[in-house]
């Protein structure tokens, strides 16, 4: 059997408005090269679930970087921070457009990494992976799971924009899986997200699934459902590996 | 779900938080969203904190859609007897 290890490990990145912020990485050990995945946590939090994606990534192969957009509102237990975050409006998406372009520039910087960077995230890092993937052009794929409100009817001063109007500015091939019972985004937002897509002629593939609502990677809550997050990976794995092996 | 269902509101009391230490609080914060303890897919939450304070100055409940009704109606009936016992206090003479 090859020896297999890997490193994971906290690390510090300079985020929107030269602010440090905290990230998690983790990739094979060995010299590379290896792809890039930067990670975008979900609303509740820079959290264990996140820790774990991070380490599952770099199982198969990427180098990996989950970085905290809740740094600005303290250190803590993870549910308590995202706490503070919802109670002080969130965060906007210029900073989470900055601190993750920094996460993104890190990878780039490494020796051991292929040149290749895709972006994952899930819930409302659904949606900001896909505003990132339009509004920048530096990564090579964008995995959107269950992204809600990517039709946004409520601007806020912290999200002025309605992510589907940027589609037509979608720099990069895109993922998108979701879940047939779930409420935000409704199947008819998603139908509406690839109505879109299709008007622009971009590429990306959507997979969707029945019996499966929100959330349904998150197998320590009940909207896990395993035969489709089993699948679900499968396409992740798919995808990723199409936009960024080099080999 | 994804929602934007959220209610912040300025709070004025104390709360006792993680550490069992009190605490002032400034603000109370109602949504309705992911919980991170209960096994729902959605719960009403509400945080009660202090924002000049670090993140674990927090008093915190997940709550189902049908307990948090009941906790409704009971502090509106709370709320209602407290006014009448203040419209005695403050009557003159």
């Amino acid at each position: 059997m090859a020896y297999e290890g890997m490193i994971a490990e906290t690390i510090r990145i300079i985020g929107h408005n030269g602010d440090p912020i905290s990230a998690y990485a983790a990739r094979p050990l060995g010299a590379g090269p290896f792809p890039g995945m930067v990670l975008i946590h979900h609303m509740p939090g820079w959290d264990e679930w996140y820790r774990e994606c991070t380490r599952r990534f770099a199982h198969h192969g990427y180098a990996t970087v989950s970085h905290n957009l809740y740094e600005r509102f303290g250190q803590g237990d993870p549910a308590d921070v995202a706490a503070k975050a919802r109670a002080e409006g969130g965060v906007s998406d210029d900073q989470m457009v900055g601190d993750t372009e920094a996460a993104v520039q890190w990878l780039r910087r490494q020796v051991w990494h292929n040149g290749k960077v895709g972006l994952f995230g899930t819930c409302s890092g659904g949606r900001q992976t896909f505003l990132f993937a339009c509004r920048q052009k530096s990564i090579d794929c964008a995995l959107e799971l269950w992204g809600g409100r990517v039709v946004q009817d409520e601007l806020t001063p912290k999200q002025p924009v309605s992510p589907i109007t940027l589609t037509k500015d979608l720099s990069c091939p895109l993922l998108g899986l979701f879940g047939n019972e779930d409420r935000a985004p409704t199947p008819e937002q998603v139908d509406q997200h690839e109505a879109e897509l299709k008007k622009h002629g971009k590429n990306y593939e959507f997979h969707r699934y029945d019996g499966a609502g929100h959330g349904f990677f998150y197998y320590d809550r009940p909207a896990y459902r395993i035969e489709q997050a089993l699948d679900g990976w499968q396409k992740v794995w798919a995808f990723a590996n199409k936009h960024l092996s080099t080999k | 779900m994804c929602t934007s269902i959220v209610e912040i509101s300025d709070c004025d009391g104390m709360g006792k938080g993680d550490g069992g230490e009190w605490f002032k609080l400034t603000h109370s914060v109602v949504s309705y969203d992911h919980p991170h303890h209960a096994l729902l897919e959605e719960a009403i939450t509400i945080d009660f904190v202090n924002r000049a304070l670090e993140p674990g100055a927090r008093v915190a409940v997940e709550l189902t859609l049908d307990a948090a009704k009941v906790l409704s109606a009971a502090l509106q009936r709370a709320i209602a007897q407290a006014e009448i016992e203040e419209s005695h206090r403050h009557r003159p003479g």
